[in-house]
């Protein structure tokens, strides 16, 4: 009998003992039941599920440059870091009421969330998960405004909006006890969301109360914030939006930008050059993502309630539809692998991951997950601006 | 006048079992894209019942239905009738 538990004792140590690398590895958010797969993406398997997270109804996820750490951001304000090692949390913390999402210093050292309630920007030590620097959004009459748009930046800065102020900052955390923060003001109605350029060169903030986009030259910074497209889709009807849509998906194709319209069922071309509006592909719905493959030849978009069963893939080199999938039910996010030959979707009501390959749009593989919603590889941990 | 608390309080002609499924599924994760899966709020207002009590439920049904004009709060008319509106009211106020 003690035999045998010696056994069993040596061959669990050679379980753990299994090396496990996580550059292509990563982690599902699982909204309705708090809790996140860790996946891999070179088998399409499932590792382990890492629970009690909080609300994940809205959650974004950052990797320590390392690639160990999984940093999850939920909605009530819960900071929690993961090590995709070992299967565990290492660490977590309830930093707000409300908040929507984080982002990682160019140096890996700092995290930085920012929140809904109370409206500001908390900056956390990665390792500890300590509060460094604390932000509040404050404008006006001493209000707190909710902040969006967060994006890590070039020269250890972050850059982010403030949704009821109409405002963008910039706050570079070089010395992270004295944050020092530029605010552009006036800089649009309602920013929702925004991108940071793969180069680390624009910030681009989308606007809801009003049309066109609030852009940042970061190489300029004295030159403020400028508006582009003010008057696209001036004539016309502004339709229901059921979903927010989003920017963090960042679409370059050459001298092109993509991103989703707000009110109008169409991705909007924007020539990079010039700043001025090339073409309006029409689309089935209010696009939400609008995503493209690494090599940019692709850009896949996925919708808002109710055209959520479908994704169209847009041709980089025409700039025309090629491909409409409908992967199932309620098709929330798509993140493709490092170099773009796969994408990976998740359909929340059907409770699953879809896979596909990208040349040639043929389903690879279906795994289960409970209502799936943001899908996020390592990879990311070497992208500015993700 | 009577019409009127009739048909906004007494009868929420109960939706089929299978309706009433997916109008909560769409309550906890289309409506809380924006106002938080448990409700509490995020780019949208707070939904729980101590945050709505103070309104009427007519009120509450024409936000459902129209939507708010100057706000990101979209009509959803087209996805449900009145008193499926009423149903999801009367929800949320519990």
């Amino acid at each position: 009998m003690s035999k045998l538990s010696l056994l069993l004792l040596l061959f669990c140590f050679n379980v753990h003992a299994e090396l496990r690398a996580t550059g292509d590895l990563g982690v599902v958010i699982e909204r309705a039941k708090g809790s996140a797969l860790i996946i891999n993406t070179s088998n399409h398997k499932r590792l382990a599920r890492i629970e009690a997270l909080g609300d994940l109804s809205h959650a974004s996820v950052v990797f320590s440059r390392d690639q160990r750490y999984a940093f999850v951001f939920g909605r009530d304000g819960g900071l929690t870091k993961i090590d995709l090692l070992q299967d565990k949390i290492a660490k977590r913390i309830i930093q707000a009421g409300n908040s929507i999402g984080g982002a990682i210093s160019q140096d890996g050292k700092l995290i930085a969330v920012s929140n809904y309630t109370p409206g500001g920007v908390k900056i956390f030590s990665s390792e500890t998960l300590q509060l460094v620097a604390d932000i509040p959004a404050e404008y006006g009459d001493k209000q707190l405004s909710k902040v969006v748009g967060l994006v890590d930046a070039p020269n250890q800065r972050f850059v982010f909006s403030l949704f009821d102020a109409g405002e963008i900052w910039s706050v570079s955390v070089k010395n992270p006890n004295k944050p020092l923060i530029r605010k552009y003001k006036n800089i649009g109605k309602q920013p929702y969301d925004a991108l940071l350029t793969p180069d680390g060169r624009y910030y681009i903030a989308g606007l809801f109360g009003e049309r066109g986009l609030a852009l940042l030259d970061l190489w300029s910074p004295e030159a403020g914030v400028k508006r582009i497209l003010p008057d696209y889709g001036k004539n016309d009807e502004k339709m229901p939006v059921y979903k927010m849509p989003h920017l963090e998906g960042w679409a370059i194709a050459g001298d092109y930008m993509l991103v989703p319209a707000v009110g109008q069922h169409e991705v909007l071309v924007i020539d990079k050059t010039n700043w001025t509006l090339h073409k309006r592909i029409p689309v089935i719905g209010q696009p939400v993502f609008v995503m493209a493959r690494p090599d940019g030849r692709q850009i896949w978009v996925n919708f808002a309630f109710p055209d959520n069963q479908n994704i169209q893939i847009i041709d980089a080199k025409d700039l025309n539809i090629v491909k409409l999938l409908t992967p199932g039910k309620a098709v929330l996010h798509m993140e493709f692998t490092p170099r773009g030959e796969q994408v990976w979707v998740s359909v929340r009501d059907d409770d699953q991951l879809v896979i596909y390959d990208t040349e040639n749009f043929n389903e690879l593989k279906r795994l289960a997950a409970e209502k799936p919603s943001g899908i996020f590889f390592s990879s990311r941990a070497h992208k500015m601006g993700l | 006048m009577i019409a009127l608390i009739f048909s906004f309080s007494a009868v929420a002609s109960e939706p089929s079992i299978k309706r009433q499924q997916e109008l909560g599924n769409m309550l906890m994760h289309d409506c809380g894209s924006c106002h938080g899966l448990t409700l509490k709020g995020g780019l949208g207002p707070s939904l729980l019942p101590e945050a709505l009590r103070n309104k009427s439920d007519e009120f509450l049904v024409n936000t459902i239905l129209d939507g708010r004009k100057g706000t990101a709060m979209p009509p959803w008319k087209p996805f449900m009738t009145k008193q499926e509106a009423l149903w999801i009211v009367q929800k949320l106020l519990k």
